[in-house]
């Protein structure tokens, strides 16, 4: 065939993309394909997929995407720890002469998809799903004040992650780290379709979070319960705004800066390139001021959810309500003035240096006064220590050893003897693991009996627990002694001998983690079967103090028949102390949003889009764009938009839970 | 049983060369004290919070029936005045090191001393080492000498080094962890490190920012040796019959992996300021020539034409798919009509007693207007000078 016509029609993807003389890849597409199939042939044969689409898929309730959300993060973290496995399996053998077992084209792509993935497709689902998830319930609200677009934000956000999935059996992924720092993330240094991943990976993604962000702001801001003034709003959802806040003016920086991006790589401008007045400075900086408000993003939603906790299974009030909201507040605005400490090191004056290395120092006073406020918040209380809270406890001891060496990197010039060092590294995953995991995994153990009606398994919850605590301490504890012998991250292969011991110690501990990932999908497996036995009645099986624990265990889709009042921060924890009584009569029609293919057709013809603008195929780009202004256009003439579930469907699900409280009263 | 498991990683700590914590340089040794004495005032109150964390846990477990139970206590402004201040005088005193520390130890600025116990005398003239990051290696030109090596840097103990560090591609970090902290290497651009090695020995430098494919390959050997030693290796590399012009550098640029070290006895004398801007390409123009014009309004339209399609580049093509074809600006100058740019260094004091206050002479004072002089502290007293 015409060899033009070829590279008309498929662009620069060809049969040779295929990593078919990588073994690796060739195995692992070999396990996805098989899996994928199986999962396919299942669906399909108990005839699933009209259930899925219509009750999944299309969904708009925001309690169904949160836990797809869940749903996309745990399985990406899969994938992004099979990365970290890999990388230090490498590590703990690239010794002596021995290359290990990784070529630097496949390596340095691992450790590139690790650092993305982890961030921004597990971390960010996580913290999203969860957020979506309670942030409604907590406030009293039916559900989020945009339901289509969060869909919408669900899809683009899957999108975005199929990309970087693609990139696995389709070409190749970028092999610049995860930030993709230019001169080397330019055409000239990375011609190959890996960077192009990388920027609409995160581009579509980026639509999706952006998104997300502004319906949370709107939804806390606009639908909380009557009574429910901004000082009586619940810890989780104050950090849930405040992170919205910081997604809403964060994100376009960093989609602004992979717009300048592709600009370098596609039309040939010199933002980011060495000469022609380009400058890669200004691209680190830029995606700094993304990059550094992003670990807020995720720190504090995880900051909430301890605060959560604490109170609850301490029996008592959360200590220091105020300072704890003022503390979060201040952790915001101070994120937006710390950004250079991630470059003290390319060559900024001493006064430039200082002033952003003590504003992050200063960041570590609000953050202290929050773990105090946990503290004493334990004091004089009742603990009880089921799975949420040991995770929080392992929290606490964890992140203040995180958050030391990370005003000791503050110091530059501590930072310039560490910077890029295994001590960075096992300094952020300690805040990352340490603070953000930990903080998920204490909120999933929390909220499952909320969100399926019966509780996780705490057997097999508590050795993924002791598994996940002492993997991490024995994967990052070499890496901070390791960062004081000098050495760098990145690295492929060594020739000091004497670090291998280090590196095997590191490589047990991530095995130890993988027990602990494994014995967390055995929690949910056993659960699931022994669901009867762990079953919650109640709806409130922690005894818990805010107002999502007021409706059933799962709630039914309009949350509460009729909206709470409320008169205290904690409101459910007051509805009981001053005897609540359910409503039993008196119920009405409820309005709710319809559901809509809408959002899942937008991002299937933006990720399309994605995937032709990396392999260069022009026609079918601009189909996809022509089709997504279209579907768009067409989804505002759709006037199904809303519903109402009539009053007997409402008494019915009412009468069902009364039933279901009385019996759980009698037993 | 922690503490038990902890024993076989104390033994093997014993064994490990922790550079960072017992560095060979002045620097180095600088700002392992700050990194030592900023995780002790931290531990100040890291400490504390994780023996009451414990502490509480286990006081307030829901089987301890005895410890009190107060459901509804959740303030005390003594305790948040506490809880706030603590931190925050913590992080005065450390911001006040802060300040101090990025201060004395910015690398930018010239060294005031060889030593803790040793000030720097004018004699101590600095060594000047001109650094290039290359992919996947390492260029130092030592232009007092006009001497290069690749992969392979020596320099006199106790003698200052001054190192002028760019790239000839894409980001590089220069770090020798024994000598002092690192500092980024860009292309186009110089960044500047002030350092100094007190004790004689061979110590590893290496590329601290991914760079690429052979970027675990980028290290080399820093050989810190007496005065006569470093004499014999300049006159070693001299004896050298390498020679490093301008194409021998387009070829040593290109990219390779792990490569040996090379001296090379001659060196072109501009080599590195064209380097710097970008214009070792016979006929391209340097980045300061165009910056001159362009701080002089630059050529306007005319400019457009002094353009020349792009037949060299570094590895890759540079075109875009979708943008025009690739080119290049001409020189217009020579090369030797190129001036430096002016040196930006920051000096340090090399007479220290004012800094320590001994003997200090206030300055000469007479206010203009007596009435104006200073609301706060009122008349200063008259200098006694």
């Amino acid at each position: 065939m015409n060899p033009d016509l070829v590279k008309m029609i498929f662009g620069r993807l060809n049969l040779d993309a295929l990593p078919l003389h990588e073994p690796i890849l060739v195995g692992t597409f070999a396990v996805v394909a098989t899996g994928g199939l199986a999962l396919f042939a299942l669906v399909t044969y108990f005839r699933l997929w009209g259930y899925l689409w219509r009750e999944w898929f299309t969904t708009v309730d925001h309690k169904r995407i949160g836990i797809m959300y869940m749903i996309l993060g745990i399985v990406m973290l899969l994938r992004g720890f099979a990365d970290a496995l890999m990388m230090r399996l490498q590590q703990a053998i690239a010794f002596n002469g021995s290359d290990g077992y990784l070529p630097a084209h496949h390596y340095d792509q691992v450790f590139t998809a690790h650092g993305v993935i982890m961030i921004f497709f597990v971390a960010m689902p996580l913290v999203t799903g969860l957020m979506n998830y309670v942030v409604p319930l907590q406030i009293g609200a039916r559900d989020v004040s945009f339901p289509f677009l969060n869909n919408f934000s669900f899809w683009m956000t899957v999108g975005g992650a199929v990309l970087v999935m693609m990139s696995l059996f389709v070409g190749e992924f970028a092999r610049t780290g995860w930030l993709a720092y230019p001169p080397l993330s330019n055409i000239g240094y990375s011609p190959d379709v890996g960077v192009d991943y990388y920027i609409w990976g995160l581009q579509v993604a980026g639509v999706g979070t952006t998104l997300s962000g502004i319906n949370l702001v709107c939804t806390i801001v606009k639908l909380r319960a009557p009574g429910m003034t901004m000082m009586k709003m619940p810890v989780f959802t104050w950090t849930s705004l405040c992170t919205n806040v910081l997604i809403v003016a964060s994100f376009p920086v960093l989609t602004a800066v992979l717009a300048l991006l592709s600009l370098d790589r596609y039309v040939g401008t010199n933002f980011f390139t060495n000469d022609f007045g380009g400058n890669p400075m200004m691209y680190v900086n830029l995606i700094w001021i993304w990059g550094h408000p992003e670990v807020y993003i995720l720190v504090l939603p995880a900051f909430g959810i301890f605060s959560e906790v604490t109170a609850t299974f301490s029996g008592k009030r959360l200590f220091g309500y105020t300072s704890m909201v003022y503390a979060t507040v201040v952790i915001t605005i101070l994120s937006y003035l710390v950004w250079l400490h991630h470059f003290f090191t390319m060559g900024s004056g001493a006064s430039v240096n200082s002033f952003f290395g003590i504003t992050t120092m200063i960041i570590s006073i609000p953050t202290g006064a929050k773990m105090f406020n946990w503290l004493f918040t334990m004091y004089r209380g009742r603990i009880r220590f089921e799975l949420p809270m040991m995770w929080t406890v392992a929290f606490m001891l964890t992140f203040v050893i995180g958050g030391m060496t990370g005003v000791l990197l503050a110091v530059p010039p501590a930072d310039f003897v560490l910077h890029n060092s295994l001590f960075l590294i096992a300094h952020f995953h300690n805040v990352i693991i340490g603070g953000v995991l930990f903080g998920l995994f204490a909120g999933i153990n929390y909220w499952f009996p909320k969100a399926f009606g019966f509780r996780l398994d705490p057997f097999w919850g508590k050795l993924s627990f002791w598994f996940w605590v002492s993997g991490f301490y024995f994967a990052f504890m070499p890496l901070y002694v390791l960062g004081l012998m000098g050495v760098t991250r990145r690295l492929r292969v060594f020739d000091d001998p004497s670090l291998q011991i280090w590196f095997v110690i590191a490589a047990f501990g991530a095995f130890l983690i993988l027990l602990g990932i494994g014995a967390m999908l055995m929690q949910f497996a056993v659960s699931i079967l022994r669901r009867e036995q762990l079953k919650d009645t109640t709806g409130d099986p922690w005894n818990a103090r805010t107002l999502e624990w007021a409706t059933s265990s799962p709630p039914p889709d309009y949350n509460f028949a009729f909206t709470p009042v409320v008169y205290d921060n904690d409101a459910w924890w007051d509805m009981k102390r001053r005897g609540y009584k359910r409503p039993l009569t008196g119920f009405r029609p409820i309005h709710m949003p319809s559901n809509t293919g809408t959002g899942i057709i937008l991002a299937g013809f933006a990720t399309v889009m994605g995937f032709a603008l990396i392999w260069y195929i022009w026609w079918l780009a601009a189909v996809s764009f022509v089709a997504l202004l279209a579907v768009a256009i067409g989804h505002t003439f759709n006037y199904h938009r809303d519903f109402h579930i009539p009053a007997d469907a409402v008494v019915r699900a009412e009468d069902a839970r009364t039933r279901v409280l009385a019996a759980g009263a009698q037993t | 049983m922690k503490l038990l498991a902890l024993l076989p990683f104390a033994a093997l700590l014993g064994g490990c060369d922790f550079v960072v914590l017992a560095p060979a340089g002045d620097v180095a040794i600088q700002q392992r004290d700050l990194v030592v004495i900023s995780t002790i005032l931290m531990l100040i109150i890291v400490l504390p919070v994780m023996a009451l964390t414990v502490f509480f846990a286990w006081r307030y477990r829901q089987s301890n029936t005895a410890a009190p139970y107060e459901p509804d206590w959740d303030h005390s402004t003594q305790l948040e005045l506490v809880i706030w201040s603590a931190p925050l005088l913590i992080i005065i005193c450390l911001g006040a090191l802060t300040w101090m520390g990025t201060h004395l130890l910015d690398p930018y600025r010239s060294l005031g001393r060889i030593a803790a116990d040793k000030p720097i005398e004018s004699k101590d003239a600095p060594l000047n080492v001109e650094v290039v990051a290359l992919d996947w290696k390492w260029l130092f030109i030592y232009p007092d000498y006009g001497v290069a090596a690749v992969n392979e840097l020596a320099a006199p103990v106790d003698r200052p080094i001054r190192f002028r560090i760019t790239a000839s591609s894409v980001m590089n970090s220069f770090y020798i962890p024994a000598l002092a902290g690192q500092i980024y290497a860009m292309p186009g651009m110089e960044t500047k490190l002030h350092a100094v090695s007190n004790k004689a020995g061979t110590y590893r430098g290496f590329s601290a920012n991914y760079s690429g494919a052979g970027f675990s390959g980028m290290h080399f050997d820093f050989k810190s040796l007496s005065a006569t030693g470093f004499d014999k290796w300049v006159a070693n590399a001299k004896a050298s019959t390498n020679m490093l012009g301008r194409t021998d550098y387009l070829q040593l640029e290109r990219p390779s992996q792990n490569d040996p070290v090379r001296l090379y006895g001659t060196v072109d004398r501009d080599l590195y300021k064209a380097i710097l801007n970008m214009c070792v390409e016979p006929g391209k123009m340097c980045m300061s020539e165009m910056m001159a014009i362009d701080a002089k309004g630059g050529l306007g339209r005319e400019g457009l034409n002094n353009t020349l399609p792009l037949t060299y580049d570094k590895y890759a093509r540079r075109g875009a798919p979708l943008g025009t074809e690739p080119t290049f600006v001409a020189g217009i100058c020579s090369m030797d009509e190129i001036k430096d740019a002016p040196s930006r260094d920051v000096l340090a004091p090399l007479d220290l007693t004012p800094l320590r206050g001994v003997g200090l002479k206030r300055p000469p004072f007479s206010p203009a207007h007596p009435s104006s002089t200073s609301l706060l502290l009122g008349q200063r007293p008259k200098s006694e000078s």
